[in-house]
């Protein structure tokens, strides 16, 4: 236990000294990541804490950015922060709570589907109604701020500003995951996961459970959503495409399920495997089919890595002492963050 | 909405919930014998429909063979591709859990667009229907309809037809619906279980790349048009219920009327009017029209 | 004795086949009630009514006095009706005492106090220690169940039903699998349950039946053929024909 809290402090640790040596580019992109971070933890909660594997993650991170955009003042005043973050939460919250009563009526392969299906209902919505803009988005005119707007104590708009506040998000998001998961809610959540017939069986209604989950993971990934918007200053329909569902899914996967840190890992990855397939200089004119690497490698990853990338350490010593890692795996399904 | 428009759009939705259905079946196929739910079917539709815009001319300077030869080289094609990509791939899946069945599919759709992009480019295409069915045909006195859909629907039904005589009629239907059943015990009656989960992906696949190059002339051919029909068929198979071809066809002619009208009555929501549809059923009836058991 | 819980003329159809036909039963205080009969004679559907995890498409069940037919599992679960499987299905990544624990915070949930930590809620703890206690399992508490005997693993089945404090007991099967020795503790156990409780018993296992039950109701095709004391049941021409070794 120690050794995972000291990883994850020291990980925070450079995440906060990192603007001191970064350029701008490198912050931007460290911001991107660290959203990427915010998203992924809010789908660990559904597929890693409570089994249920959603395909559509997506609707809630784009619900979040494109809240953030068209809730703000048309005449081109700063919002404000304070009221501003909420209401977007709370529409990808919303949007969670409707579509979790209609999926959690369906399991297994079912509910898989039936999120793929609800997140691109609503991506149709921004793309085909005159509501989101159509496919060409829409720009935020102004950032958000938190104070007068004169002189305000926190400007949005200035990038080290927009990095601390994620980071700060993201530090806030992973304590209070930490807490939720060893809290009573939390452990009613592993029981669903791991035997939900037998959850029921003791008493447990098992439905609120799984609708709040749903509920708490949707506001969270509109949070990263919102950072994303407010970011870029940019909202298009892309951003509630179920590509990027997959790719939320792939970073929880390759990260580890089941372990907070592996979605910090696996958003960190993603990323890095992303700026490094679309690599100019390493892949020349092949750059642009980036995808192509980014789907052998996700198949790679999947087939060889199965506890991800926070379990490679313990396959790797597995593989050198001759231990079953079946055994090793056993040892660990239980971990805390 | 006058009778003979009325009427012309119900046959097209006819047609349009007819693919899907044939779309449909392959991807509850796979899944319902072997377990695995496989993502990139969407892309074997979509393979079909680049393999008529892309062998036309090859087959055309080849054998000198006009639409219909070009169908039977791509159906050769989808099952050799399909019985490769089984032994190469997706036996690899079954025993695996869907979370990481739906991720290598995923992977594998990443594949298969960056491959068509490499191949064939990104351009969308039409492709002309044969002369043959290309005209129009006279339906009563009110209306003409286009020969080519009439086509397509007649295609569609035939091989539903077939895939349903196949399997409740001969051996080997019976050997795969058993073999979905309980593999061990097929298995050990002597019956190679393998071969069978071989021949039955090369099918699924085969028929889905068949309905891409059948449609092809009416959707025409463009990158992001596997992915679409994928979806769709996701909700095709929730609505009908998962495992019931019956409810297979149903949901896929439900969608096709509320896609097809949908789009004369309200366009702007026309994209967003088969979700409602989904919802609607599930607040219904949360296991499909007809769920199998 | 009062009577716990009351099955009236259940009946459960799946199509035409009829699973569970017309079966009246009365659990009391206090009592063991064993069911047995032959494979598919209908004895795990009739739990499953009893529990709620099947419908009936006839007939009721009163648990406490209460009419709970259309009461769901959890909902039952929570008024005192504990269930054993006879398939493990203990949480085998959790340790023997969080298995208990997890069960006994079914009644006393409060999620949302999300900021307190769930080992410390002294509720579920104090019940699951208890449990743990009772059926034995003290030595191996803080294993992980997954890596159990499997007798230790039945055990683990009646004390996660046991930390919810149930006043009915449906057990299926719980010898199942077992040893000699494992099956003398269990029903040690058993007996030592008995007190305060009513309890179900679906087993196989004759010698053990007759040892330790009150009442026995012998199933055939669904239907009840005989109900009573073991002597009676021992003596009665159609059980004797139908079941215990006429063949």
């Amino acid at each position: 236990m120690k050794h995972k809290l000291g990883f994850v402090v020291a990980c925070f640790a450079a995440l906060a000294l990192y603007p001191a040596v970064a350029g701008s580019f490198g912050l931007d992109l460290v911001t991107k990541i660290m959203v990427y971070a915010i998203f992924a933890l809010s789908l660990e909660l559904l597929v890693g804490a409570t089994g249920l594997v959603c395909f559509g993650q997506a609707a809630f991170f784009g619900i979040g950015a494109y809240a953030a955009v068209l809730l703000s003042p048309a005449n081109g005043d700063a919002p404000g922060l304070w009221w501003l973050l909420p209401a977007s939460v709370a529409a990808a919250a919303a949007y969670a709570a409707v579509m979790g009563a209609l999926c959690l009526r369906t399991q297994g392969v079912y509910f898989i589907m039936v999120t793929l299906a609800f997140a691109q209902m609503a991506y149709y919505i921004v793309h085909d109604t005159p509501l989101g803009g159509g496919t060409d988005g829409i720009y935020l005119t102004a950032k958000p701020v938190l104070g007068p707007a004169a002189s305000p104590w926190l400007d949005l708009d200035k990038p080290l500003a927009i990095y601390g506040f994620t980071l700060a998000c993201l530090a806030l998001q992973f304590g209070f995951m930490a807490l939720l998961l060893c809290s009573r809610f939390g452990r009613a959540l592993a029981g669903i996961k791991a035997n939900e017939q037998r959850m029921r069986a003791t008493g447990f209604s098992t439905y609120p459970y799984k609708l709040a989950a749903f509920v708490i993971s949707g506001g969270m990934a509109g949070l990263g959503g919102f950072l994303f918007g407010v970011k870029d200053g940019f909202v298009n329909p892309e951003l509630m495409s179920w590509h990027l569902s997959g790719a939320v899914l792939i970073m929880i996967i390759l990260g580890g399920l089941g372990h907070l840190r592996g979605a910090l890992i696996g958003a960190f990855a993603f990323a890095l495997l992303q700026e490094f397939f679309k690599s100019e200089a390493i892949f020349g004119a092949f750059a642009k089919h980036w995808t192509l690497g980014l789907g052998l490698t996700i198949i790679a990853s999947v087939a060889l890595l199965p506890r991800g990338l926070v379990g490679l350490p313990g396959q790797l010593a597995a593989r050198l002492t001759g231990q079953r890692p079946s055994s090793a795996a056993a040892a660990n399904a239980s971990e805390a963050p | 909405m006058d009778l003979a428009t009325f009427l012309i759009q119900c046959l097209n939705a006819l047609q349009y919930g007819l693919l899907l259905f044939l779309v449909a079946s392959g991807l509850t196929l796979i899944f319902g014998i072997m377990g695995v739910i496989n993502l990139a079917h969407g892309s074997f539709y979509m393979v079909g429909a680049y393999m008529a815009y892309a062998l036309a001319p090859v087959v055309a300077s080849t054998f000198g063979g006009g639409f219909f030869a070009t169908l039977l080289v791509g159906l050769v094609l989808a099952v050799i591709l399909g019985y490769l990509l089984e032994w190469a791939f997706f036996s690899f899946l079954y025993e695996r859990e869907h979370l990481q069945q739906v991720l290598m599919t995923y992977g594998l759709i990443l594949v298969f667009e960056e491959l068509r992009s490499l191949l064939v480019g990104d351009d969308v295409h039409g492709v002309p229907p044969p002369d043959l069915l290309a005209g129009t045909i006279a339906l009563g006195e009110m209306m003409t309809y286009p020969v080519y859909r009439l086509f397509v629907s007649g295609v569609c039904l035939a091989l539903a037809l077939g895939m349903y005589l196949v399997f409740t009629r001969t051996r080997l239907g019976m050997m795969i619906r058993a073999g979905s059943n309980n593999r061990e015990m097929v298995q050990s009656l002597g019956i190679d279980v393998q071969f069978l989960y071989r021949v039955v992906f090369a099918a699924g696949m085969a028929v889905a790349v068949l309905a891409g190059m059948v449609a092809a002339p009416i959707s025409s051919v463009y990158p992001g048009m596997g992915n679409q029909v994928l979806i769709i068929c996701f909700v095709v198979v929730v609505i009908g219920g998962i495992g019931s071809i019956r409810g297979a066809l149903l949901a896929a002619l439900l969608i096709g009327i509320v896609d097809t009208f949908g789009k004369v009555v309200f366009p702007q929501a026309a994209g967003v009017l088969v979700y409602v549809l989904m919802a609607l059923i599930l607040l219904w009836k949360p296991s499909g029209l007809f769920s199998a058991g | 004795m009062t009577v716990l819980l009351q099955g009236h003329q259940l009946t459960r159809r799946w199509g035409g086949l009829v699973a569970v036909n017309q079966v009246s039963l009365a659990l009391e205080s206090g009592t063991v009630h064993a069911v047995i009969g032959t494979n598919g004679a209908g004895k795990s559907t009739l739990i499953n009514l009893l529990s709620g995890e099947t419908e009936p498409s006839s007939g009721q069940v009163q648990l406490l006095g209460q009419d709970v037919t259309r009461w769901s599992q959890p909902q039952r679960a929570r008024a005192g009706l504990g269930r054993s499987y006879q398939r493990n299905t203990i949480y085998p990544g959790f340790t023997v005492l969080e298995n208990c624990r997890l069960a006994a915070q079914a009644r006393h949930p409060q999620p949302w106090q999300w900021w307190r930590d769930a080992q410390r809620c002294e509720f579920s703890m104090g019940a699951a220690r208890a449990a743990v206690a009772r059926t034995g399992l003290d030595a191996v508490a803080d294993r992980q169940a997954g890596l159990l005997s499997h007798g230790q693993k039945r055990q683990l089945e009646i004390a996660m039903c046991l930390a919810t404090g149930p006043q009915v007991l449906l057990l299926d099967e719980p010898l199942a699998g077992m040893g000699a020795e494992e099956t003398e503790r269990m029903l040690a156990l058993l007996t030592e349950l008995r007190q305060g409780h009513a309890i179900l018993l679906v087993e196989h296992d004759m010698d053990a039946v007759f040892r330790i039950a009150d009442t026995i109701t012998v199933m055939v095709n669904g239907s009840v053929i005989a109900t009573g004391s073991p002597d009676a049941v021992r003596h009665n021409p159609e059980v004797q024909a139908a079941y215990l070794g006429g063949h």
